[in-house]
Parts: C-alpha cells; structure tokens; sequence
C-alpha cells in the first residue's frame, strides 16, 4: 500500500478548445474541453493539466470557463497554468474550480508570487513550472538555467538552486520540463528530473519529450519523479492513458488501475 | 426534500465540493455553502471541507463565530469532514508550532516525518503527500458500502490525525507510516482524502453521504 504515480495528461487550450499542435505550429482544433478531459477521466487519467497558450489577456475569462465547464462534470484534480502574474490571477482560477495552479514565468520575476500565493491559498495549490536547458559542455559535470520566453532566453538561474529556493518559498510541487528535450520525442531529460528530485523534498512531476511508454515508465524508475506528464502521445491517440497506466504497472511502478 | 450545509469559512474554494455532491443528489436536495448559524443549525446534513494552515483555519472558524454551531452539527446529525475538516475535529494540531483545535475528538495532528520510508521500497516520501493512495477499510461503515477496501482516493496533505482511541479509526493509509485517514463515530465520518477529486469511489462515499441517517 503506498501512494501511486501519477499520468497527467496535459491540454493545450487556446480560445476555449482544446488544440493539437507540434511546436506550437500547425495547432489544429482537438476539441470540446470537456469532452477530452470527460474521456481522460474515463481512461483513468489521474490529474488534468491545462495550459493556456493564448494567455493574452484578452482571453483570461475564456480559460476561466474551460476551467468552470470542466470542474463542474470531471472529478478529478485540475491544473491550470499559463499567464499567471498575479495573486490575482491564482484566486480566479482556483474559484474557476482550479485545484492547482501553475506559475512559470512570473516566478522567475517575482519570486515573491510564488510565496504570498502560498501563504494565501495554501502550498498544496501552488506548482512552480520551472523551463531548464542545459549550459554545461561537454567534459563539465551537468548544469541546467532556467529559461523563459519558451526556452529562448537564458535566466541566468541555475535550475536546481532555483527547485531548493521555489521549495522554500512555498511551492507543493515542481512541474520540470526540459527545454532540450521537448517536442522531441525522445524521452525525458532523466538526469534533470532526477537531479531536481533529489534536491528537493516536495513532488516532482516530469514533463518534456515524451514519444513511447517507456519514457513514462523511465522518468518515475530512472528520473525519480513522482509523476510524469505528456501531451502529443495521448492527444493524437497514439497509446490512451489506460495503456500507459498498464504498461507502468506491468514495470512494477505503483499506479492506480 | 433534503437540504445539505456546506460550511464556508473562507478557507478554500467549495465549489468542488458542492458541485461533487450536487452530482450525486437528487433534484430534490438543496445544496447550500453557507457561513450562516442559522442556516447550518436547519440542514439536515453538514459538510465540513478545509484546506490551509490549521492556524488560519480555527482563526477563520472563530471570525465566523462558528465553533459552536460546527461542534453542535457534529454532535447532532450526519456530519462529514473533509481534509481540514477533519484535522480541526482533534484537540491539537502541531501545525504552525501547536494549535488547539475544536477537541470533538482526543488526540494529535502530526506532521510527516521527512526521514521516513515507505515499507513498500526504498524510495524517500515527498511532502506534501499529493496524490493517489489506498485507504484500507479497518471497520465497515456505511459510507464504505460499494467502495472497494484499498481503493484509492485523492489526498493532498503534510498532517495526519492520531487519534487516542483508536476505534474510532475507520480508515487507514500509509505515508512513511501507517496513519488514520478516516474516522467515524456516532453521526460523524472525516476523511483526509478529497472525495470530491476521487473520482468514482470519492463520489460514491459522497452518494453514501448524502443517503446516510447518522448511525454506524
């Protein structure tokens, strides 16, 4: 008896529907909101993460109902992320019916976001998505910075100072993507993922570069994280949540089937 | 007609929850999230949820002036607390360096300890605890009829209860160590877990809830 991995299928949302898209490019429309995360839910999904990537303002209030449609019909957790900058901007989506909320960017600007949003509202729904890439050469022992703008421009942070310190501050959890490896297919960067795992005593969730089961399965056995987080593989129906679950399971990981 | 209070102090957002146990009621049951005396001394049944420090959450209770209403609900008719909500059922939280709670029930709530180890493996546990655990039925209870024993449950939580008489522990989950994640006794059933995000089972328990006449 021990707690379970998690599998978090992850939904881009822009303008209200749930969009498909390689690196942002060629996004076509993948549907109701609801929909897709009512069959998630159905295939045994253990989390839902949404990610605005309109995030203007102008489109706040439309993620907010995404968020409203599917808390009122999906009993499960929801995270939401993508433009948060203010407290402000946590208080509404966690009234959205948000369990979570993920704070990237802003984080990064304002550390202090991320400590009065965990006083308020409580560390348990406050995630810190942290976006890190690599800076060592070849021949150095491994370094990763956090990046920002969607991995374009280097922070100067180094990645695992900055899991201890978004510890500290308040954070529940760490949403790690590796900005080497995502959209590549070619797995997780489990080196990241476990050196961050290690650094700090809250849950990690793996995220970045998902392209087979094995990848899932090898992020939890080898990256030490405590869940693993995909988009492309399950949005274009390539293996459903249930397979992944099996397939952990079968790898002797801890799953809830 | 049936009119179920969930209590509002300011601590966290219910409408998860309410909106969880609308789904499972019938049309002719009222659902209401109230901080008013009034209201809650009329319901036929209580939910009592919570998230936070447990500071700020018997603070709130206090500002609400709703200690009293909470402790005669829980004395009086079908009483359900969720996370928080069942924390503050205990006399002590050791939560923000010691804080006495609501004492409906004798004994502690205790923190994680960062050391442990799950019996299962090797692994360090993380704090908070965040997802999906079994919660192995110790007694039968109405509001387990149709959930498997060892079915999984969503928790979110760095406390746990120690409750001193130990009979009143109905459910129980391991962390690092083996804790009570459900209590009940008379009118009264607390879950750490969060039924309302538990997916199928968590709903149950909340249709069990919402059809139970108080007594084990």
């Amino acid at each position: 008896m021990a707690l379970a991995k998690r599998i978090i299928p992850c939904l881009d949302v822009a303008n209200g529907r749930v969009v498909k898209g390689v690196n942002f490019v060629d996004i076509r429309d993948a549907g109701d909101p609801v929909e897709v995360a009512a069959r998630y839910n159905r295939e045994g999904a253990d989390e839902i993460t949404f990610l605005d990537i309109t995030a203007s303002s102008d489109n706040r209030e439309t993620i907010l109902h995404v968020v409203e449609d599917v808390a009122s019909q999906v009993f499960i957790p929801l995270t939401v992320g993508g433009g948060v900058r203010k407290v402000e901007d946590v208080r509404n989506m966690l009234n959205a019916g948000a369990d979570k909320v993920a704070i990237n960017t802003a984080a990064v600007f304002n550390p202090d976001l991320v400590k009065e949003a965990s006083e308020y509202f409580g560390s348990q729904c406050i995630v810190v998505a942290i976006d890190a890439k690599q800076v060592s050469t070849e021949g150095e022992p491994l370094a990763w910075n956090i990046f920002t703008h969607g991995g374009r421009k280097d922070a100067e942070i180094d990645a695992l100072e900055w899991a201890k310190k978004m510890e500290d501050y308040g954070a529940g959890e760490l949403l790690v993507t590796s900005m080497d490896k995502d959209g590549t297919k070619t797995g997780f960067n489990l080196a990241l993922t476990k050196a961050i795992s290690d650094a700090v005593n809250i849950p990690v969730i793996a995220s970045g570069g998902v392209g087979n089961l094995q990848h899932l399965a090898d992020g939890v056995l080898k990256g030490g994280a405590d869940a693993v987080l995909a988009a492309s593989i399950f949005h274009f129906a390539e293996y459903t949540v249930g397979e992944a679950k099996q397939y952990m399971a079968d790898q002797g990981i801890e799953i809830r089937l | 007609m049936s009119f179920i209070a969930v209590i509002d102090y300011g601590m966290g957002n219910l409408r998860s929850v309410s909106q969880a146990v609308q789904h499972v009621s019938n049309d002719d049951t009222t659902i209401m999230i109230t901080a008013d005396q009034s209201v809650i001394q009329e319901a036929d049944r209580i939910v009592f949820p919570g998230q936070g420090a447990a500071r700020d959450c018997m603070r709130a209770l206090k500002k609400h002036n709703l200690v009293d209403v909470v402790l005669d609900a829980a004395n009086t008719k079908p009483f359900l607390g969720i996370c928080m909500g069942m924390q503050v059922l205990m006399d002590h939280s050791e939560e923000n360096g010691g804080v006495d709670c609501l004492g409906k029930y004798a004994g502690n709530v205790r923190y994680f300890s960062k050391t442990a180890t799950p019996t299962a493996s090797n692994e360090r546990i993380k704090i908070p605890q965040m997802g999906w655990n079994q919660i192995y039925h110790k007694t039968d209870h109405p509001l387990w009829a149709g959930i498997p024993n060892n079915a999984r449950f969503y928790f979110v939580h760095s406390y746990y209860v120690t409750p001193d008489d130990d009979r009143i522990t109905t459910g129980e989950t391991e962390h690092g160590l083996r804790y009570t994640s459900a209590l009940a006794q008379d009118n009264v059933f607390a879950i750490q877990a969060h039924p309302e995000k538990s997916a199928d089972d968590g709903l149950r328990l909340l249709k069990n809830f919402t059809r139970w006449n108080g007594s084990d």
